[in-house]
């Protein structure tokens, strides 16, 4: 593919508000993880919320979009400037030629669970105010995004459960490559509710303590929350930028099992290799492997066997999901934005609350944070359903 | 931006598949919204479907429909599946369920839940590894999943399984979003004509919207606004018809998707 620049990105998870706050978190080893107190949720487990999501509501002329998970996509356009470098972008570009495209799993579900706490006695109905289609209904955040950033390109909610925010650079790569935008705010935003706790935990998938990616002991994931975005622009028609660039993108699917991905990772594996053909490198190029590596059982184990397969056993690897929580949704743009802290900083994270890996693991996988430098970050994200995405960042001057 | 239309499929009440629905679409015939048969589409084996819901089993059954017609192979394909509100009766159940203390959810019904299920269900029934999305964008949710699905045609030079489905959502959920009847249809895009092309369509996005293509038929009229999914009917009538037209079909914000359907 062409490469395209993230010109900007911002990122607001457990970590705090804002690249710097996330960057931080990582240098010094902070979780964000803490003990799940969502709500009345009862479950013993570890979630990676956001603070501060009861304390504010999103714009008044765009309140019918009030709900948690638009919360959290107003707080992230609010930081690093994003909005700023949008509206810089909308001057230039003008408003219809730069897309959203961003991705989400649950969307704002919560508020038609608390609508269902509140039916009515008698005849069932939902109570009078439920807004569903500014809220719960999937494409709510997309719409959101581009009210508040004042566009009009084309627009779309992508939904594949924890591939959706990875899948959403190549659609808008695809958008941008056939002139159908000049620009696009790609990202994701997921936010907690019951439908994924009490879900994820029934398929007891759902870890007790913080998640231990790779760890020989490790007991299922912690689900975090999050919202990302990035601004994707061509090189030459950019000035002023991150030094990041997005060089390639693969997706493939398992058709193996709903909730499993395939034991030896082949998949996954498939997925890694087109991003490496999408940019046109090969994997000896990729500095540090930022896993999907979610903690639970057999993603982990699969993941590395997909990471050996294409890599060999050198090439630098972890997941960061030790200190965000598992985003789902929102996971892809998490780590992309992760991964862009890396290549700015020659920075690899290790596997933050990992204490003995997995001894069966023939991947390079980093224990501590390792410093060195990093040109190119290849990130995958994979959801049920079997769908993979890899993206490959990597440093542009 | 261009791509051929091989193979159609296509599901709602009175409208059980392409070939049958012909002659409605031409507007030869009156459409009669008569019970739509079960869906049991034979390309998930028994003890599978069975797992399924209807909402899945719409998406199988016109991705099945389309490839048998365009004789494709689907493991092939590259697939893009679009629907607003994908699986109501799931979203229910499970709203219901954690609206309790404790809640049980069901481990299948939550695995279900992810709106790329009926994508998973149907990479494993054609045992396709190629990259399949999901996408949504409300009303706007069909023509969204034709431009991605023409777009992927365009760039990546491959042949596409286009799925646009919704089912109406279940009593309280279908008086906040109401829809009045299940709707699927799929189509087997390719990047260049071949001997079983029924035509050649070519998009662009038309900033301000004029007055969206509409069917002549009251009733079919009525499906068309009913369901997002059926947004993209006129496109069907004119395949149908099988002559040149150019139509809009209402895009994101004030837009509209131009398609100009075309002999291949």
């Amino acid at each position: 593919m062409t490469p395209l620049v993230l010109s900007h990105f911002t990122a607001v998870n457990a970590l705090g508000r804002g690249s710097t706050a996330v960057f931080d978190a990582l240098v010094s080893a902070r979780s964000g993880l803490s003990p799940c107190t969502f709500e009345q949720v009862t479950l013993e487990t570890w979630t990676g919320e956001v603070a501060g999501l009861d304390d504010f509501t999103v714009a008044e002329r765009l309140a019918e979009f009030d709900c948690r998970n638009n919360r959290l996509a107003q707080l992230a356009l609010e930081q690093d400037g994003f909005a700023m470098a949008v509206a810089a972008a909308r001057q230039k570009y003008g408003a219809a030629r730069i897309a959203v495209i961003l991705g989400t799993s649950t969307s704002g579900i919560l508020e038609t669970e608390h609508a269902y706490q509140r039916r009515d006695a008698e005849t069932g109905a939902l109570p009078t105010g439920f807004r569903f289609a500014t809220t719960h209904n999937l494409y709510s955040a997309a719409d959101f995004v581009r009210r508040t950033l004042e566009l009009s390109g084309p627009a779309a909610m992508v939904s594949t459960a924890c591939s959706s925010s990875a899948k959403v650079f190549a659609s808008a790569a695809r958008l941008i490559s056939l002139g159908l935008a000049d620009a696009a705010v790609v990202g994701g935003v997921d936010s907690l509710c019951r439908n994924t706790l009490y879900g994820f935990a029934s398929l007891e998938l759902v870890g007790h303590e913080p998640c231990r990616p790779c760890d020989a002991q490790r007991g299922g994931i912690s689900i975090g929350e999050a919202a990302g975005f990035a601004l994707l622009e061509r090189p030459e028609q950019v000035s002023g930028h991150s030094g990041v660039a997005l060089l390639g993108v693969g997706e493939s699917s398992d058709a193996y099992h709903m909730s499993t991905p395939h034991p030896e990772g082949e998949g996954a594996a498939l997925a890694m290799q087109r991003a490496l053909a999408s940019a046109g490198l090969g994997p000896e190029a990729i500095d540090y492997i930022n896993m999907h590596g979610t903690a639970s059982q057999v993603n982990d184990a699969m993941e590395d066997k997909a990471i050996t397969v294409v890599f060999g056993t050198h090439t630098p690897a972890s997941s960061t999901k030790g200190w965000t929580g598992h985003a789902l949704g929102a996971a892809g743009i998490t780590e992309a934005v992760i991964s862009a802290l890396c290549i700015q900083n020659d920075l690899m994270p290790g596997c933050l609350n990992t204490r003995a890996l997995d001894p069966v693991f023939t991947s390079r996988i980093l224990l501590a944070n390792e410093t060195g430098r990093v040109q190119r970050v290849l990130s995958n994200s994979f959801g049920f359903g079997g769908s993979n995405a890899s993206l490959i960042l990597g440093a542009w001057t | 931006m261009r791509a051929w239309i091989d193979g159609v499929g296509l599901y709602a009440p009175g409208l059980a598949n392409w070939e049958s629905s012909i002659s409605v679409l031409r507007g030869a015939t009156p459409y009669v919204a008569t019970t739509a048969p079960k869906l049991a589409p034979s390309l998930l084996p028994a003890d599978v479907r069975r797992r399924t819901t209807d909402h899945i089993r719409l998406a199988v059954e016109v991705g099945a429909q389309a490839i048998a017609h365009a004789a494709a192979d689907g493991a092939q394909l590259w697939s893009v599946f679009a629907s607003s509100e994908s699986d109501g009766a799931i979203t229910h159940n499970i709203c219901e369920e954690v609206a309790k203390s404790p809640p049980q959810v069901s481990p299948t019904r939550f695995h279900n839940s992810v709106n790329n299920a009926p994508a998973g269900y149907w990479c494993m029934a054609v045992q396709s590894r190629q990259p399949s999305t999901s996408l949504a964008a409300f009303d706007a949710s069909a023509a969204v999943g034709l431009l991605e699905a023409v777009a992927q045609v365009s760039t990546e030079r491959t042949g596409v399984l286009l799925i646009v489905h919704d089912t109406p959502l279940p009593e309280p959920l279908n008086s906040a979003r109401p829809m009045t009847a299940i709707f699927g249809a799929a189509l087997v895009l390719t990047p260049q004509p071949t001997p079983r092309s029924l035509a050649q369509l070519e998009l662009a996005i038309v900033p301000h919207a004029g007055e969206p293509s509409r069917l002549p038929d009251t009733a079919l009229e009525g499906l068309r606004t009913g369901n997002p999914a059926a947004r993209l009917l006129p496109l069907l009538a004119a395949l149908a018809r099988g002559n040149a037209e150019v139509l809009q079909v209402p895009y994101v914000h004030s837009q509209a998707l131009q398609i100009s359907v075309a002999k291949p």
